[in-house]
């Protein structure tokens, strides 16, 4: 922190300047603090003014850069992780296999008929999303969004090459020389760098990590996963890099959706205009009496990633990261007032304290009851559904032309297509049978390469093969219309496990 | 479109207007987007250099209609020329093996299987399918390759001779030959005789039929029709004389149908497929066939 010796006096001068901010959204000096972002500052015709966010201390901080390291650490180190699935089948922990069709995630193994467990995920995300959003507002812009996360440590880049929030308005502001060059092409390379670290990790989610880390660094990759990786690595570096706020405020759709999550008793970063109010400079020594406690020295604006202020009220642009109730605390601090002024607070409260009743919290409210009882209804389901997970199925396709043959000896055949599914990491050996039609026999068909009615299937594969049902003439009176029904069975002649699949069976109407 | 001097300036944005007015409603005379305007030039300088790279303008010569062919010589037909000779040699292998090894052994090695019996598919459609259909289903006078009856046997060899040579296929001396004579038609019999002919042959394959007529019939079989299709009306493989007594009648099995063919005779006609397709496809189809079902 730069400026930290700046004292509480002149922080109050530079706010009382923001009266003349709006023509110089900065302040000539740099030192001013103007929310750029606020509605009254952000004509509607008007080009978007860069947001110099101040680095700050305290607990929200911290959380963020735990945050941060535990997401940024995830995304990177996920495809490196090893999950022994045995011989023929990929050790990738988290794998997106499109050439094979399957998706690999730890224990779990998804065919793309079983997406629907993809599709109970991200409605569980949604739940997940709904019921935090109304306990404590967006905390997940706030802290987990990846824009929130990379935008973040772009900033961070920028303040190291570049330094402190004035410094970079000085900056800028200043005319191009070597030194300014120098500060911005490394700025600039970094973040490509980091951007390309991020469109790098991405394409290992869908190939062997170390193979194509191999094949990538010896320009032998497969060429989608070069411009994958620059697409991303150009999404990243505009919209963290470039983008940033304006990211969320007008590309994304979440903050316009989340008004309908939050309620009265959602915790949301709040500024207690209550306690502020009248707000204004602070001389040292002097009376609180008669006003609020915010001295208005811009902190909470000076920090905010989305140029906004605080004290606004509650605003689209708000993402609730919460840097500002540090900013505010430390000031607090400083001028030996509580802390809190600008807290997670709830609108309930805020009426509450104007009445003089006293404030408490409702986490459990039909609205997060509801919102908790949908997250468990889906969670149970997903789980029955995996627990039950068949790792056998066969289906029977019968051939439509034609539909029936008619041999030598009167009797008619139909020939139907198996598809039999091993989910299984291990070779399997199924009998098939046929029930339910009287009389009718089951034949294969000649250069079929085995004999009788054993299937092997390999490890983890689906295998299609080809099967006759013959009914003899005698029987032929079993058809009605000319159609009948019949039974696949397949058996797993080690463990007895069985699928069953029915198909018709067609002859000529009689 | 602007006629005055100075248009008037929106109180609001403090831009300028084209002076257009709908119903109160006036139109802002702001600048094109920027990135839009620079892809529309880059667009218009694309389209130059599009037309020297690429084949783009036609003219008149003196020898008819041609047109610029572009500095890089590009051409659709030979792309699809390379394409095809690049698929083509990429299976040369496994072509070649399908042409050269023994049809059993093929059907043993399960990988070139697959590729014969895809190559077969495709073979088919393209000619075979016009007469026996596109599932190889048959019709009338063109025979069911699904079923197990064989006129001229089923095995792959017998398969493999019928689709080089043909049946009745005049240009080809080893092609496969037989006569069924017109017996009415030529007055070999009278319709009498062909009508109890016809009664005797219903009685075979075990169906309704006029048991007294079918005496006589008996008698005039034994005489005009055991030559081929044998005594008991089973047929012979070797003449490709049809069983009588099975369920499969190429040409129909009803009264009409029989007296139809015993009247006029019947002589289809099957292309020698030898002379036209090279040997791994011959390979490739027979194996298709075989696949379909009734294979021996």
């Amino acid at each position: 922190m730069a400026d930290s010796a700046t004292s509480l006096e002149r922080l109050a001068a530079e706010a009382a300047g923001n009266v003349r901010a709006a023509a110089d959204p900065h302040g000539a000096d740099g030192e001013r603090v103007t929310a750029v972002n606020s509605e009254k500052n952000r004509p509607l015709y008007a080009s978007r003014v860069k947001v110099y966010p101040k680095l700050v201390g305290g607990t929200f901080r911290r959380l963020k850069w735990i945050v941060m390291a535990l997401t940024l650490t995830i995304y990177y180190v996920t495809p490196w992780l090893r999950w022994d699935r045995g011989p023929s089948l990929p050790d990738q922990a988290v794998l997106l296999d499109f050439p094979a069709r399957r998706f690999y995630f730890f224990f779990l193994e998804i065919w793309p008929q079983e997406f629907y467990y993809i599709t109970g995920l991200l409605i569980l995300a949604s739940l997940g999303l709904f019921l935090v959003t109304s306990v404590a507002g967006r905390v997940w812009c706030g802290y987990t969004c990846p824009q929130t996360v990379w935008t973040d440590l772009f900033i961070h880049v920028e303040r190291f090459l570049e330094g402190e929030r004035s410094a970079r308005i000085r900056l800028d502001r200043s005319p191009w020389g070597i030194a300014k060059l120098a500060r911005k092409t490394a700025k600039h390379a970094v973040w490509i760098l980091i951007a390309l670290a991020t469109g790098g990790a991405w394409v290992f989610y869908f190939a062997d990590a170390p193979t194509l880390a191999a094949d990538l660094m010896r320009f032998d990759a497969p060429a989608i996963a070069y411009i994958s990786i620059a697409v991303f690595a150009s999404t990243t570096y505009l919209l963290g890099g470039i983008a940033r706020e304006q990211v969320c405020i007008y590309m994304c759709p979440w903050p316009r959706i989340q008004g309908a999550m939050f309620d009265e008793e959602s915790l949301l970063v709040s500024y207690k205009d209550d306690r502020g109010e009248k707000r204004g400079p602070h001389k040292k020594g002097t009376s609180w009496e008669d006003r609020g406690d915010c001295i208005d020295c811009g902190q909470c604006v000076a920090v905010c990633p989305m140029g906004i202020d605080i004290r606004d009220g509650m605003q689209l642009e708000c993402i609730q990261c919460a840097l500002c109730i540090d900013a505010c605390d430390a000031i607090m601090d400083r001028v030996e007032r509580p802390r809190g002024l600008i807290a997670y607070d709830t609108l309930s409260n805020q009426q509450r304290r104007k009445a003089g009743e006293p404030q408490r919290l409702s986490i459990l409210r039909p609205r997060t009851i509801v919102y908790m009882a949908a997250f468990a209804l889906v969670a149970t389901i997903m789980l029955v559904a995996l627990v039950n997970r068949s790792t056998l199925e066969i289906s029977a396709l019968p051939d439509r032309n034609p539909l029936f043959v008619t041999l030598a000896d009167g009797s008619i055949r139909n020939g139907y297509e198996l598809k039999i599914l091993n989910k299984e990491h291990r070779e399997r050996i199924f009998r098939i049978d046929i029930e339910g039609l009287e009389g009718a026999t089951l034949t294969r068909p000649a250069l079929a390469g085995e004999e009788g009615s054993t299937v092997l299937v390999g490890i983890d594969t689906l295998r299609t093969v080809k099967f006759f049902v013959s009914l003899p003439a005698d029987k032929l009176d079993r058809l009605r219309g000319g159609e009948g029904m019949l039974t696949f069975v397949a058996t797993d002649l080690e463990d007895g496990t069985r699928a069953e699949r029915t198909a018709s069976f067609r002859g000529p109407a009689q | 479109m602007t006629d005055s001097p100075k248009n008037e300036i929106d109180d609001v944005t403090g831009v300028e207007t084209t002076g257009h007015e709908w119903d109160g409603i006036r139109e802002l005379d702001n600048p094109m987007p920027k990135w839009w305007l620079y892809t529309f030039y880059a667009c218009i300088v694309w389209s130059f250099a599009y037309w020297i790279v690429m084949p783009a303008w036609p003219y008149l010569t003196t020898e008819g209609w041609t047109y610029t062919k572009g500095v890089i010589g590009y051409d659709q037909r030979e792309v699809v020329a390379r394409e095809l000779g690049a698929i083509a040699e990429g299976r040369a292998d496994e072509m070649q093996k399908i042409a050269t090894l023994a049809l059993e052994d093929i059907a043993a090695e399960a990988a070139l299987m697959e590729v014969a019996l895809a190559a077969g598919k495709a073979a088919f459609g393209d000619n075979c399918a016009p007469c026996h259909g596109s599932g190889a289903q048959g019709s009338w006078g063109f025979p069911n390759l699904n079923d197990d009856v064989w006129l001229w046997g089923g095995t792959l060899e017998d398969i493999r001779t019928t689709l080089a040579h043909g049946i009745r296929w005049e240009a080809d001396s080893d092609t496969r030959q037989n006569v069924m004579m017109a017996y009415g038609r030529d007055g070999i019999l009278t319709r009498r005789e062909v009508a109890d002919v016809a009664e005797f042959v219903l009685a075979l394959s075990g169906r309704d039929h006029d048991a007294d007529a079918a005496t006589r019939g008996a008698e005039t079989f034994g005489e005009q029709c055991v030559t081929c299709h044998g005594a008991d009306g089973e047929g012979n493989r070797e003449l490709g004389a049809p069983n009588l007594t099975d369920a499969v009648w190429l040409y129909g099995g009803d009264r009409a149908s029989i007296i139809e063919s015993v009247s006029n005779g019947r002589s289809g006609v099957m292309p020698a497929w030898g002379e036209r397709l090279d040997a791994s496809t011959i390979n490739a189809l027979t194996l298709y066939v075989y696949s379909l079902g009734g294979g021996e």
